[in-house]
Order: structure tokens, then C-alpha cells, then sequence
């Protein structure tokens, strides 16, 4: 009725038109759903622009010495090199992942393939939970408990043991490098048990009948059939456990000791990229200093990017394969 | 079957049991951290924590009494205007990725959410503060909810995206056919369908958000005074704990583990009400089957 009187008051073509666009206002939730998707890749795109631009100057000071060289001086000399940075977040890293590799690896099997459902469902859940603990929580505990507790003594043990190899060089001081990656060890544990059990669960049955029918045991089975089947899946798992362990910020600050320490002894305090940045970033009192510190970003920007590319092609990989659900 | 292949076969039976007793240790040593993690929380946390935490500001060290109610409004604000930011734009690119999964700009937007939720905090908390601290030329609670908005854009765009592949193309068709608009279609039908998706991804998008401290360091800055002006800065609980925590002083050590219970509390509340949700709604479709 509504609609038949506004035709006879109004019979002007705008009306009309303006009347349909309400009606099926298409076009203007196709324009807002396109502009959200696009601020979205434009985001990736800005984070980019943003670091690259406003790191320029040291950039151009130090060009590739920049990766190279271990002066870190904003006092006297200012000049800036992050290598000491860079190895620190590779050694922590590679802590945390080659510890976390066995450990949730092993977590994901007994998930996915014994534990009864009773038992699987809340555990696994439990796991999940720890993705969720907020990374100060972390520090905080890595602080006072774990460092005290447990990585003081096993470091004064491999101290007193392999003391001799520059690794385990002493004196302990409590904060280090080593305690970092053991932090981090534990904070990549629920990415790489989720991810490999979601793995290991998209496997076909097929697999498993094939192989208990030729008489394996079930760890045979395990090892040599589901292993290999998904080995690109698992490697995606510790690939994004690495993203993460590189990229943590708080936690490794809180437990690392930040220094400057140039030894290679894993006993010692260190630093990583993204913990200078937190202690520095905010004191920075001139400008070739914060471009030095933004271009630590961009190195860790660019790395991530890397890794992540490189996990989900993985990942993707064995998708297609089994048509894995995607996750994490 | 003569004797070396019995005890061939003695030797694999013990590998296996020996192996698979290995994983179920490896499951227990991933699972003790959060158990030692929550167990020590609570034990140091729970004496300092009273009402007076909850509802004063911090007091000068040394001067009794003193609260974290600062960082909760701090947390309240830049979480809350990092979701009121993060929301519509999160739906709006998950229900594109959901609908249109194969075209140019789909693509590259789920491979963007992946890269952002790969990107450190730390780096996202660079990224604004050289678009709006540097500019503004002063922290604010502006420029962290606005980082804090970059961080839950990846959670909701694949929680969105997710649900909405689980709603049955049929109810879309069907008000297609009754004459719908399709932002008609998505608002009054998949989006209904979905919600219990979105209210989860919007729960653990905050539950993150909630405990990021790392790019608050130079976005929202910390404020020992109560602050309700988005243009000025603000304490926030992860960051206070943080500042506590490296502090010499027992005093606030205490209130670190008292802040740290409560937003564990708050986080680990929201992780496990999301997940009740997604499996009721689980156990709803498999009864539906």
C-alpha cells in the first residue's frame, strides 16, 4: 500500500531508484565487505611500508654492515650493528624448537593415536590452554620459579659436566640465554602438539589397517608409516613453533639478563631482536638510534613473513593431500 | 618358527611398549608447565589480592596499600576500542573470505590473516607507534587499542570465516529465493546461524588481546594515575605486571603475581566459555545428523 501511494505522490525516477537501492542495498554492502577485506591486506602492506620508511636512515648508514657487525653503541660512537641480536634470537630459538620438537611430537602421538577419548579430550584441552597464558605470565613464572627452580640447577650441572666447551661456559648467573629457550621450549609445546596432532588425525585409516594387517607393532606403524606420511605437516608444526619463539617479546626480556654479552656460552645473560627493541625503544633518544632499532623490526618483520610462507605452504601441502582443516 | 624370531619378536614387542610409554611421558612433561604455571599463580597471587587491589590506584613503594584499578579501566578501554575497531572489519573480511574463497582478493586476504597473526606484538607495537605516537607526538590509549586492534583482526576473520562455512548453503538459497538481498541474507540469516562463531572468535580475540604487553610498551606507555582520556596514556594489567615484575621491590612482587592471577583468570574464563560454546554447538549439529 505504502509503496503504491509513494509511486503516485512521487512518480520522479529518483525516488524510485533510491527506493530499489534501499531495497536491495547491495552495492553498499558489497562496498563496505570489499573495503574491510582490503584494509586487511592493506595492513600487511602498511606494516611494511611503515618499517622500511622509518628505518631509512640507519639503513643507509649501515647498509648490509648493519646484519654484520656487533658495535652497539648509541653513547659514544653511535653506531649500531644487530648481529649480537640476531644471534641471540637464533640461539634461543633453536633451544626452544629442538627441545619442543621431541616433546610435542611425542605429546601429539599419544594424543592422536592412544589416548581414549576420556583421557585425549581434556588433556588436549589443557594443552590448548597453555597457547593461552598471557606471555607476561610466562616471564613472570620463568622469573621466579623456573629459573630458580629448575634452570639454575640443570645449567650449574652442565656447568660442572661440559663446563670445558665454550657452550656451557660458567660463571651462572641465573638469567640467560639458555633459560630463555627453555622458556620459550614450553611456550611453542601447544603449537607444535596441536598442530602435529591435527596432522596425525587427518591421516586416513587406510594407512593404519595396511600396516597392523602386515604385522606391525603399533609404534612400527607409527614411525614408519604415519611419520613419514606427514612428515610436510610436521614440519609446518615446528615451522610455526619457530615463528613464535622468534617473535616473543615479554617473556624472553623478563628471563634473558639483557646484556651485551658477545660469548658463545648459552650460560650466560643475552639479548634477542625483539628484547632490545622492548628495552630500548622507548629510550631512544635520537633519530638514527630509533631508525636502528626500527630496522631491528623490519629484520624481524621480514624473517617471520618468511617462515610463515614457508609453514603454510607446508601445511597446505599436506591439506590438499588429506583435506586437513587448517588450524593454529 | 624357530627361536631367534621369537625373540626378535620379544625385542619389538618391548620397543613398542617401551615407545609408546615414551609419548604418554612426553604428554604428561607438555601438560606439568600449565599446571605448575597456574598452581604457583594462585599460590602467590592469592594472598595479595583483596578488594582494595581491585578498586585503588598504585601507591609510591613503601606506602601501604595501593591497587591496580588504573590498569583494569587502561585494560577495559584499549581492549574495548581494540574490539569496536577489530569487530565490524573482522566479520566483514571473514563473511568475504567465507563467500567469495577463490577470487584474486579472498586469497590474498586469508593469506594476509595468516601473516598478521604471524607477526610479533612487538613489531605490530612499532607499526603504531611510527602511525599514530610519532605523529601525535605522545602516547596514548588510542594508540594502543588501535595496536591491540591489529592483533584480533586475524582471530575473528578465521572464526567468522570458519562458522560461516558450517552453515548450510541451503538457508542461503533459501532467502535468496524468497526475494532477499544478500546483506539482507547474511544479516538475517547466516550471521543468526553463525553467531555462537563470532561471539567465540570475539572471546578469544579479547582473551589475546587481554595479555599482550609487549606493544603496549610504546603505544598505551603505563600511567601510575587513573586516566579515562583516549588521548592520554594508560596502564594496562599486562603491562603493569611486566613493570612489577622487574622492579627490586617485594612489595611489588606481590601485586605482580596478584595482577598476573587476575588476568590469567580472566584469560583462561574466556578460552574455556568459547570452547564450552563451540562444543554445544558441536554436539548440536551431530544430533541434528
Amino acid at each position: 500500500m505504502t509503496t503504491q501511494l509513494y509511486k503516485n505522490h512521487f512518480p520522479s525516477v529518483f525516488v524510485e531508484r533510491a527506493r530499489q537501492a534501499w531495497r536491495h542495498g547491495d552495492r553498499l554492502y558489497h562496498f563496505l565487505l570489499v573495503l574491510a577485506t582490503v584494509a586487511v591486506v592493506g595492513l600487511v602492506l602498511g606494516i611494511g611500508y611503515e618499517l622500511w620508511q622509518n628505518s631509512a636512515l640507519s639503513r643507509h648508514a649501515f647498509g648490509w654492515k648493519f646484519l654484520t657487525t656487533s658495535d652497539w653503541d648509541p653513547a659514544l660512537t653511535d653506531t649500531f650493528g644487530a648481529l649480537p641480536f640476531i644471534l641471540g634470537t637464533l640461539i634461543t630459538s633453536l633451544i626452544a624448537v629442538l627441545t619442543a620438537i621431541p616433546l610435542g611430537m611425542g605429546a601429539a602421538i599419544f594424543l592422536a593415536e592412544l589416548a581414549p577419548d576420556w583421557l585425549g579430550t581434556p588433556l588436549g584441552f589443557f594443552a590448548e590452554l597453555l597457547a593461552a597464558v598471557p606471555s607476561v605470565v610466562y616471564g613472570l613464572w620463568g622469573l621466579f620459579a623456573y629459573i630458580p627452580l629448575f634452570v639454575r640447577p640443570t645449567s650449574k650441572l652442565l656447568e660442572h659436566t661440559l663446563g670445558f666447551l665454550p657452550l656451557f661456559e660458567g660463571p651462572v648467573f641465573g638469567p640467560s640465554r639458555l633459560a630463555a629457550g627453555l622458556l620459550l621450549s614450553i611456550m611453542v609445546f601447544p603449537t607444535i602438539t596441536a598442530v602435529s596432532r591435527d596432522v596425525l588425525r587427518a591421516i586416513p585409516d587406510n594407512q593404519r589397517e595396511a600396516a597392523m594387517a602386515l604385522g606391525a607393532t603399533r609404534w612400527e606403524m607409527i614411525a614408519q608409516v604415519l611419520i613419514p606420511y606427514g612428515t610436510s605437516g610436521f614440519l609446518g608444526a615446528i615451522i610455526l613453533g619457530l615463528g613464535r619463539a622468534l617473535g616473543e617479546t615479554i617473556a624472553v626480556t623478563m628471563v634473558i639478563g639483557n646484556n651485551l654479552d658477545l660469548s658463545a656460552s648459552l650460560l650466560h645473560p643475552g639479548y634477542t631482536m625483539a628484547s632490545i627493541i622492548a628495552n630500548e625503544f622507548t629510550e631512544a633518544t635520537f633519530d638514527l638510534y630509533l631508525h636502528a632499532l626500527i630496522e631491528i623490526g623490519l629484520i624481524l618483520f621480514a624473517i617471520t613473513l618468511l617462515i610463515n610462507l614457508a609453514a603454510r605452504l607446508l601445511i597446505w601441502s599436506v591439506a590438499r593431500r588429506t583435506r586437513l582443516e587448517v588450524r593454529a | 618358527m624357530n627361536h631367534m624370531s621369537y625373540r626378535r619378536r620379544n625385542w619389538r614387542q618391548t620397543v613398542n611398549t617401551f615407545m609408546l610409554g615414551l609419548t604418554a611421558i612426553c604428554t604428561m612433561m607438555v601438560v606439568a608447565p600449565l599446571v605448575w604455571i597456574l598452581a604457583y599463580v594462585v599460590r602467590q597471587g592469592l594472598p595479595a589480592l583483596s578488594l582494595t587491589l581491585l578498586t585503588q590506584l598504585p601507591t609510591p613503594v613503601g606506602v601501604a596499600g595501593g591497587g591496580i584499578a588504573n590498569a583494569l579501566v587502561g585494560s577495559a578501554m584499549t581492549v574495548g576500542l581494540g574490539l569496536l575497531i577489530a569487530a565490524p572489519v573482522g566479520i566483514l573480511a571473514g563473511i568475504y573470505a567465507a563467500m567469495y574463497p577463490n577470487t584474486v582478493l579472498g586469497t590474498s586476504v586469508r593469506f594476509g590473516t595468516d601473516v598478521i597473526s604471524g607477526v610479533p606484538s612487538i613489531v605490530m607495537g612499532i607499526f603504531a607507534y611510527t602511525l599514530i605516537v610519532l605523529p601525535q607526538r605522545h602516547f596514548s590509549a588510542l594508540s594502543g587499542g588501535i595496536v591491540l586492534s591489529f592483533i584480533m583482526v586475524p582471530t575473528l576473520i578465521r572464526a567468522t570465516e570458519e562458522m560461516i562455512r558450517l552453515v548450510p548453503s541451503s538457508l542461503r538459497e533459501g532467502s535468496l529465493a524468497l526475494g532477499a538481498a544478500e546483506w539482507r541474507t547474511s544479516f538475517s540469516v547466516i550471521v543468526p546461524a553463525a553467531v555462537n562463531g563470532l561471539v567465540t572468535g570475539m572471546m578469544l580475540a579479547i582473551a589475546r588481546a587481554a595479555g599482550e604487553a609487549a606493544p603496549m610498551l610504546f603505544t598505551a606507555f603505563g600511567n601510575p594515575f587513573m586516566n579515562t582520556d583516549f588521548g592520554q596514556p594508560v596502564a594496562t594489567l599486562p603491562h603493569m605486571i611486566f613493570v612489577y615484575a622487574v622492579s627490586p621491590y617485594n612489595d611489588w612482587h606481590a601485586k605482580a603475581w596478584a595482577t598476573a592471577l587476575v588476568l590469567i583468570t580472566l584469560v583462561l574464563l574466556l578460552n574455556i566459555l568459547a570452547r564450552l560454546i563451540v562444543w554445544q554447538r558441536a554436539r548440536v549439529l551431530g544430533s541434528l545428523k
